[in-house]
């Protein structure tokens, strides 16, 4: 993408070409491209895992691997399409747009964050090579609870350690961006006038400093049980297993705001474009998105509600999670009456940010089930969970993903992509998903477990609808990968302005823009 | 004190039937066409009185939910068809109106209030598993489950019975496929038992859908749960917490007998471990 980028290049910095252009390269488009290539190539890897998963699911019985691989496949399924697509994609689309949408040259730390990048790929590779190790990938599931993530083999201290460099990479990027949000604004540019995609970001950055190093906290401990004789998770050392969960957990629930908050802001920019009308409430979103932040640090234990928690302390986490629902809600309210009145055109971002609204509010209904605690005794551990989290993640957070690479690929690259077959994208990714992920609803109602590679016999049918549409869906996006390189190699030219409705400071600049992004600020009025 | 915090609040069935009524009257058709798999389609209504009041919570939450899609998605379908530039519309300008903001916050918290009474209400009853009258320690190892009758002093190791030619496909696959174990775990119906949940080794959970009952199996700590099943039966169930290679190979199988039938299989039982 950048390197139409480069021909813009005002010629005062040495740039090496080739592969080592993009080794050193310390250009917030270059670092974004590198985030959005890896997230690509995992979201592909993780996608092989997850087809794997659903060949073995396709009818009773054992046909295709073995049980314990089947669990290894489950486990690194999550952890790469968590880590390694979701968080680089957010992180890529934020390299590329923070510093266009607040008018700074680059971001604020250059070097630190091509460091946060190039820790990834060194971190996936480890993640991914524990497969061929002693003993097998991790097959604990990717929540690590022990005492059972201590029975994996050699994998266990590589696991920890690439999750350490995650931990890391993250944290360094979430540095970057807030110190861009917060010194590199154009004059004009106050706080309650950044994008909300700005605003997502920046709120997302302070959950990801705030329990990266919950998380690493508990992994180490993990280490240390399993080598160096410690007993925080061993009752009979008189540790405690339930605790790592407390301890996952807390890291866990903002992470999946981690993983859904920069969406909303993808979301909150693409509606009031394609309707032509400005976002509906912008001061509340931007106050509902602080409060799901803040809420979501004492909501944790709702993913323990059958651990055996005292009742007030159950009630207490039910309320709060219920509570979470208020200021979700408030969002899509504020998306519909974006849309209402507007006068909307429906180019494929559009397409991806209404599906995502009507599929991300499905996943908050299941949501809003599993908070009510009684009920959870019945859900939890069962497909209905697995059914609620894919409804939130992939027409989720990926559908937003999506959306906004369509919505920001002409500007990036200088070429529209082609509408027809992005369109096609959409209706294929839309039809699939919903085939895959709404049976499991019902199966998981019936009372089929998640994460075994085996079923009873009542569970059939809707287990083969599901592998079909895991199929097709993966197939489709085949098509995403072939428009995203077509629309960088060529195709008709953008405007400056791309999309009639855009507005915004990003918009202003070229397509592509140049090199450095805005040399001489912009005045925001 | 539950039972005055339950007389407190309002007679809980009567609300969730007339809720169920009324959404069922809006959604007949869709629902009837769901009735006709419903089994495979729903959580299971039950065989004790807490699974029905939690079938009851889960119905009343799912059509508040079904309710609120179809207000909101309703609105958006509308704009979309209505509000396209195609149709020569202009956008309007409005982009702020505290009042509407108030309203879509203090609405969705009164129906979440209206949630969380019933849902407290069955939760305290859960919860309380005093007076019982016999207990049984249910332990979790990899990859079975023993029970042990602690009023009886007698126990014993429950595994899969499906065997391993039906799950390679080497032979045909039974009516209870992967749900059925060479001993069950057998109870008396009309019977408040308290059940002690452990586990050996890693964590497990013990679940059955249609007591709906689940908790952890957890080394090194003992939870507590109870049940009393009116309907004599057979109900199975599954290891719902992952415990490694054959997580999905450690099923549950509750036998109901009537109290008479289980004394006598008690006797039985102690007489063959005096043996
Ligand atoms: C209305 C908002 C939401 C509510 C009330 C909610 C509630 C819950 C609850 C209670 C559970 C635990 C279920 C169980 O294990 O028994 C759960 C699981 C989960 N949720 Fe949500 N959720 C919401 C939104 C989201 C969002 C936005 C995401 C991510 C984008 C998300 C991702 C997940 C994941 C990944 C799990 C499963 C984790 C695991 O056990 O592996 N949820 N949710
Ligand atoms: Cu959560
Ligand atoms: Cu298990």
């Amino acid at each position: 993408m950048s390197e139409i980028a480069a021909a813009h290049d005002d010629h005062h910095d040495y740039h090496p070409s080739g592969l080592w252009r993009w080794v050193t390269t310390t250009n917030h488009k270059d670092i974004g491209t590198l985030y959005l290539w890896l997230a690509m190539i995992m979201f592909f890897i993780g996608g092989a895992m997850a087809l794997v998963i659903r060949t073995e699911l396709f009818s009773p019985g054992l046909q295709f691997v073995d049980p314990q691989f089947f669990n290894s496949m489950t486990t690194l399924h999550a952890l790469v399409m968590i880590f390694g697509v979701v968080m680089p994609a957010f992180t890529g689309l934020a390299n590329w747009q923070i510093p266009l949408m607040v008018g700074a040259t680059d971001m604020a730390l250059p070097r630190l964050n091509n460091w946060s990048f190039w820790i990834l790929p060194f971190a996936f590779a480890m993640l991914l090579s524990t497969m061929f190790m002693d003993g097998g990938g991790p097959a604990g599931g990717w929540t690590l609870y022990p005492p059972l993530t201590l029975q994996t083999g050699n994998a266990l201290p590589f696991v920890i350690f690439s999750i350490h460099f995650m931990g890391m990479s993250s944290i360094m990027g979430a540095i970057n961006i807030i110190a861009t949000i917060v010194n590199m604004r154009a004059p004009g540019m106050h706080m309650m006038k950044m994008p909300l995609f700005v605003w997502t970001w920046l709120i997302t950055a302070f959950l990801l400093i705030a329990v990266m190093p919950v998380l690493a906290g508990g992994v180490t401990m993990l280490l240390t049980d399993k080598f160096f004789g410690t007993s925080f998770f061993n009752a009979a050392g008189g540790g405690d297993p339930v605790m790592f969960q407390h301890i996952f957990w807390f890291f866990g629930h903002p992470e999946v705001y981690i993983l859904i908050l920069p969406s909303f802001g993808v979301v909150s920019s693409i509606l009031p474009t394609f309707s032509r009308k400005p976002l509906f409430g912008y001061s509340s979103m931007v106050y509902a998105t602080a409060s799901i932040a803040f809420l979501s640090f004492v909501v944790w234990a709702h993913h323990m509600f059958t651990v055996g928690m005292p009742l007030a302390g159950e009630l207490f986490f039910m309320f709060a999670t219920m509570l979470i629902a208020v200021p979700t809600g408030v969002k899509v309210f504020n998306w519909v009456a974006t849309m209402w009145r507007g006068s909307m055109t429906f180019e494929t971002p559009m397409l991806f940010a209404i599906g995502f609204i009507i599929m991300f509010t499905i996943g908050g209904f299941s949501g809003l089930m599993l908070a009510i605690v009684p009920a959870d005794f019945q859900y939890h551990d069962s497909y209905f969970v697995v059914a609620h989290f894919h409804y939130v993640l992939v027409p989720g957070s990926i559908f937003a993903i999506m959306a906004a690479v369509y919505y920001w690929l002409p500007k990036w690259t200088g070429n529209h992509y082609p509408e027809r077959l992005g369109k096609w994208h959409f209706w294929l990714s839309t039809i699939f998903v919903n085939l895959t992920f709404f049976p499991m609803h019902f199966v998981g109602l019936a009372g089929m477990p998640r994460r075994i590679p085996d079923y009873a016999l009542q569970f059939a049918d809707y287990n083969m609808l599901a592998s079909i549409g895991a199929f097709g869906f993966g197939f489709a996006q085949l098509l995403f990968l072939y428009i995203v390189v077509v629309t960088i190699r060529g195709g008709e030219k953008a405007t400056d302005q791309v999309w009639e409705g855009a507005e915004g400071l990003e918009w202003t600049l070229p397509s592509p823009p140049p090199y450095h992004s805005f040399t001489t600020p912009p005045v925001v009025r | 004190m539950p039972e005055r915090i339950r007389r407190l609040l309002p007679n809980l069935k009567s609300i969730l039937n007339l809720r169920r009524l009324a959404a069922g009257a809006i959604l007949l058709p869709v629902a009837s066409a769901a009735l006709a798999g419903w089994d495979t389609l729903n959580m299971p209504v039950g065989v004790t009185e807490v699974s029905r009041i939690v079938y009851d919570l889960h119905m009343l939450i799912f059509w508040i939910c079904v309710v609120i899609g179809i207000v909101v998605f309703g609105a958006m379908f509308y704009s979309i068809l209505m509000h396209r530039k195609s149709r020569g519309v202009t956008a309007a300008t409005f982009h702020e109106s505290t009042t509407v903001e108030v309203i879509w916050t203090v609405i969705p918290f009164i129906i979440l209030v209206a949630m969380a009474v019933p849902a407290t209400a069955t939760l305290i009853k859960m919860e309380d598993s005093g007076q019982s009258e016999m207990t049984i320690k249910i332990t979790g190892y990899q990859w079975l489950w023993r029970y042990d009758y602690l009023d009886h002093d007698f126990g014993f190791y429950s595994f899969l019975s499906t065997s391993r030619d039906s799950i390679r496909d080497r032979a045909e696959k039974g009516e209870h496929y992967l749900l059925e174990v060479d001993r069950p775990l057998v109870i008396p119906t009309n019977t408040k038992i308290r059940l002690l949940v452990t586990a050996n080794d890693v964590i497990h959970a013990w679940w059955v859908p249609d007591l709906a009952l689940k908790r952890d199996a957890i080394p090194g700590f003992i939870n507590e749960l109870w049940t009393q099943i009116d309907d004599p039966g057979v109900y199975r169930g599954q290891c719902a917490e992952l415990c490694g290679r054959d997580h999905g190979f450690m099923p549950i199988e509750v036998h109901a007998v009537p109290p008479d039938e289980y004394r006598a299989w008690v006797e039985k039982q102690t007489a063959s471990v005096a043996e």
